[in-house]
């Protein structure tokens, strides 16, 4: 298995190589058998490397330990559910899900691609395959996943009981996939200037791309939130940690893409901003992967240092080289089509927005790489955390998420006055009802308040843009509220579902900013005794120690502390929280593996969580001590995932929906994909 | 005036705004992040550096010497990068990798007291080579 898997790999390289030089070379514009074969060659890769992934997997399921990779992420006790996580679970592992995912999207690009973009269909492949060809290289020369050892151990080293957790599984290759699906956009815009079909052409091509791109990224970025809630133990969901910057970097500047890229469409404006756009996105996956594998950065994450980061940092300047010399000399080709006209219209909400979005990025980075550029320029490290970013953070996001209201509701070109009256008036009254509603509530820290009064006022501004188009259709057609709700949806994919997203977005700041409220405590209990904690809501938690009981389970020790929970009195159940010490059997003889792993008792409702970490027990006794704490409003981040995704989905349904209509000519080669939408003139009507 | 120009005047003063608030933020949130041996040099030439905000790094646990007060929560142990040796005092709770095994790396955030003691507020730990799976599971995260 392990000759087929690296056969599988020199194969991929070597033909992805191939179509690389022949794309760039432009020989294949005269010859059209050499366009044939660079296209076809995508499909080549793609399946050399699946036969590489297939052989990796029949090592791990039969226990091949002399195989050093699966020597190193299984043991024979690991439950097969997790076999497939221990597959991307290692450096090389990874590597190679990240080569299976980039040649598979690389040949659906070339495969649904329609034909109208045909001419740039051998340059994106072109681009795929170099980055593909980097990524086998790497493998090949630094990280082999088929690399044998000289003996065969009779049991592996098992894998780290924190990524023994379903959320684990999802979690690794949800991110991969957002990153990963982004080198299409980037081949796309990369395949325009080359071939400088500037017009909106390529936009059009990607707009799939980057919404399945930013969906995958934004829910394997919530799936890891969740998994360090309840798998790591420290109470929060979010720390600021290098890691997870990285992943939220590029999250930040295709976000802006998204919404930039309409201005683009709409009024051709904007064309070296989105190019840029793409181009930065692309080379911060790149970074993100540098930074976490290259130990550059001390995280809690990335502990070992790798000679493979180095490689990434290489191809990032490489990458970045060419794409900034790209840009510079198609530069003068890229000029605006038009000019903005106001102020007060939807460009300059949607410019202020991608400046505020870029501005965060940019304090992220800044702040992720501190240490780094203190060290550089005054010699000694200093590093800044959660504080500094949330500092810098809370107020861009509050303008962000103020702008999410006024953006949807504000003409373009020039709003005039009478639209202003007619779109602000209720959304401004519901925002000012709700800062009331809240002050009587008692809440008096500024940010919390800034944010749940914007979340009245953006929140009524969709419900009024619901409406608004629901009333018209019903008047216009006589359907009945539902099928007009529906059909305004299904008419308007890419609109109503971006209003959905945004109501996703809301979710996640009020959650955000119910965390201000947090409150814990720490206590050691002996059986019997109770502690009480207040909540934010008002109401008092009392937490009785019941015991501690001890077990064994598949391929663990599990010690696990019993609570029994109540609230104002009242008896609210039983609770357990587990501390759990996973062992491997080396001739028959159980030892421990990895340190032990804490597994909280949770319990969650609408309002808040009561999160339980069981830290230990005195000296072999049943006294057991406890960290408890209440987190308000957690629910609503992973609720707020849930409408996001749904509202991704509706806006890249295939079919209906459409783009922006452009209301201005469209000096383009690419036809316009037609779409008859009546309500498209109700818009700014 | 030209609303380009407006635009231009607007996008100014958020940039201004993003600056100062990164400004700011660094002045008064950055900590200095320091081996045991640098925090020695400094403390030696400069003592302002005692009771100032530091984070040290690049230090392993002594192996043994970790005493742990179950009932206070109190946690006492020696951190060296070989060199410089600081005892730490800390109060509350640890990460599961923080053990009492040999490698164990760690990174303390809080003060260095006039006494020789770095005062902890915040324990992070890794393993170093023994485990290194662990550890590059999680940078195999992103």
């Amino acid at each position: 298995m392990t000759f087929l898997g690296t056969f599988a790999l020199w194969t991929a390289l070597l033909v992805g190589l191939w179509g690389a030089v022949v794309a760039f070379s432009g020989r294949w514009q005269w010859q059209p058998v050499l366009e044939r074969s660079v296209t076809r060659s995508v499909y080549a890769v793609w399946f050399a490397v699946a036969v590489a992934a297939f052989a990796l997997f029949r090592g791990l399921y039969a226990h091949d330990f002399n195989i050093e990779y699966v020597w190193a992420y299984t043991a024979r006790n690991l439950p097969d559910v997790f076999i497939a996580t221990a597959f991307w679970a290692g450096q090389k592992g990874s590597l190679l899900l990240w080569a299976l995912v980039l040649t598979l999207f690389a040949s659906l690009a070339q495969f649904l691609t329609p034909r109208r973009y045909a001419p740039l269909l051998p340059y994106v492949a072109g681009v795929t395959q170099a980055v593909a060809v980097f990524f086998i290289a790497v493998m090949l020369l630094a990280a082999n996943p088929f690399e044998r050892l000289p003996f065969t151990p009779l049991d592996g080293r098992g894998l780290n009981p924190q990524l023994q957790n379903p959320g684990m599984i999802i979690h690794p290759p949800l991110l991969y996939l957002g990153y990963i699906s982004f080198t299409i956009p980037f081949a796309f815009a990369v395949a325009a200037l080359l071939s400088r079909r500037l017009d909106t052409g390529w936009i059009f091509a990607i707009r799939k791309w980057s919404l399945v791109s930013w969906l995958f990224l934004s829910a394997g970025i919530t799936v890891g939130m969740w998994w360090a809630y309840v798998e790591l133990g420290w109470g929060g969901y979010w720390a600021w940690d290098p890691v997870e910057n990285a992943s939220l970097l590029p999250w930040l500047t295709m976000t802006a893409f998204l919404h930039s890229v309409m201005i683009q469409e709409k009024r051709g404006m904007l064309k070296r901003w989105n190019l840029t756009l793409v181009v930065a996105t692309f080379l911060l996956t790149i970074f993100g992967t540098f930074l976490t594998r290259s130990g550059v950065i001390a995280s809690v994450h990335s502990f070992t240092q790798s000679p493979v980061g180095w490689y990434f940092l290489g191809f990032l300047v490489i990458a970045g080289i060419f794409a900034y010399t790209l840009l510079h000399t198609r530069w003068p080709e890229l000029a605006p089509e038009a000019e903005l006209q106001s102020m007060l219209s939807r460009e300059a909400a949607f410019l202020f927005n991608n400046l505020l979005l870029v501005g965060i990025a940019f304090s992220v980075l800044w702040g992720t790489m501190f240490p780094i550029i203190s060290e550089l320029v005054k010699g000694t490290k200093i590093t800044v955390g959660p504080p500094f970013f949330n500092r810098v953070n809370v107020p861009l996001g509050l303008l962000l998420l103020a702008l999410t209201g006024i953006g949807p509701l504000i003409a373009w070109r020039r709003a005039s006055r009478a639209n202003l009256r007619r779109q602000f008036t209720v959304p401004l009254a519901v925002g000012l009802l709700t800062f009331a509603a809240s002050l009587v509530a008692g809440i008096r820290e500024l940010y919390p308040l800034v944010t749940v009064t914007l979340a009245g006022f953006v929140g009524a501004a969709i419900v009024q843009e619901f409406g608004r188009g629901v009333r018209a259709r019903m008047r216009m057609y006589g359907d009945s509220i539902t099928t007009a709700l529906a059909r305004l949806v299904g008419r308007n994919r890419r609109r109503y579902g971006g209003y959905i997203v945004h109501v996703g977005i809301l979710c996640y700041c009020v959650a955000f900013a119910g965390m201000a409220f947090r409150t814990d405590l720490e206590a050691t209990l002996k059986p019997g005794d109770s502690i009480s904690l207040a909540s934010p809501f008002g109401h008092t938690w009392t937490f009785t120690h019941t015991g501690v009981s001890q077990y064994k389970d598949a391929n663990r020790y599990v010690s696990a502390a019993a609570l029994r929970l109540g609230r104002e009195g009242k008896d609210m159940g039983l609770m357990t929280a587990e501390k759990r010490q996973h062992f491997t059997l080396e001739d028959g003889v159980e030892m421990k593996s990895f340190e032990a792993s804490t597994e909280v008792g949770l319990r969650s409702d609408l309002r808040e969580d009561v999160y339980v970490v069981f830290e230990g027990v005195v000296n072999g006794t049943e006294e057991a001590k406890y960290r408890f704490t209440i987190n308000p409003l957690v629910w609503w981040v992973w609720f707020g995932g849930i409408v996001l995704v749904i509202g991704g989905l509706i806006t890249m349904w295939p079919g209906g929906g459409g783009p922006v209509a452009p209301n201005r000519k469209v000096a383009a080669t690419v036809a316009q994909p037609a779409s008859a939408q009546p309500l498209e003139a109700l818009r700014d009507a | 005036m030209k609303a380009g120009t407006r635009f231009l005047i607007g996008a100014g003063v958020i940039v201004a705004a993003v600056a100062w608030l990164m400004v700011q933020g660094v002045r008064e949130t950055g900590v200095f992040y320091l081996t045991p041996t640098e925090l020695a040099t400094k403390v030696a030439s400069d003592s302002t550096f005692y009771d100032l905000g530091i984070k040290v790094g690049g230090a392993k646990v002594v192996p043994g010497s970790v005493v742990r007060n179950e009932v206070s929560r109190q946690i006492d142990f020696q951190m060296s990068d070989g060199q410089q040796m600081y005892p730490v005092s800390y109060r509350g709770l640890v990460p599961d990798t923080f053990t009492d095994a040999s490698d164990i790396e760690v990174i303390v955030e809080g003060h260095l007291g006039r006494d020789g003691v770095f005062h902890a507020t915040e324990v992070l730990a890794k393993c170093g080579s023994r485990y290194e799976a662990a550890a590059e599971e999680e940078a195999r995260r992103v």
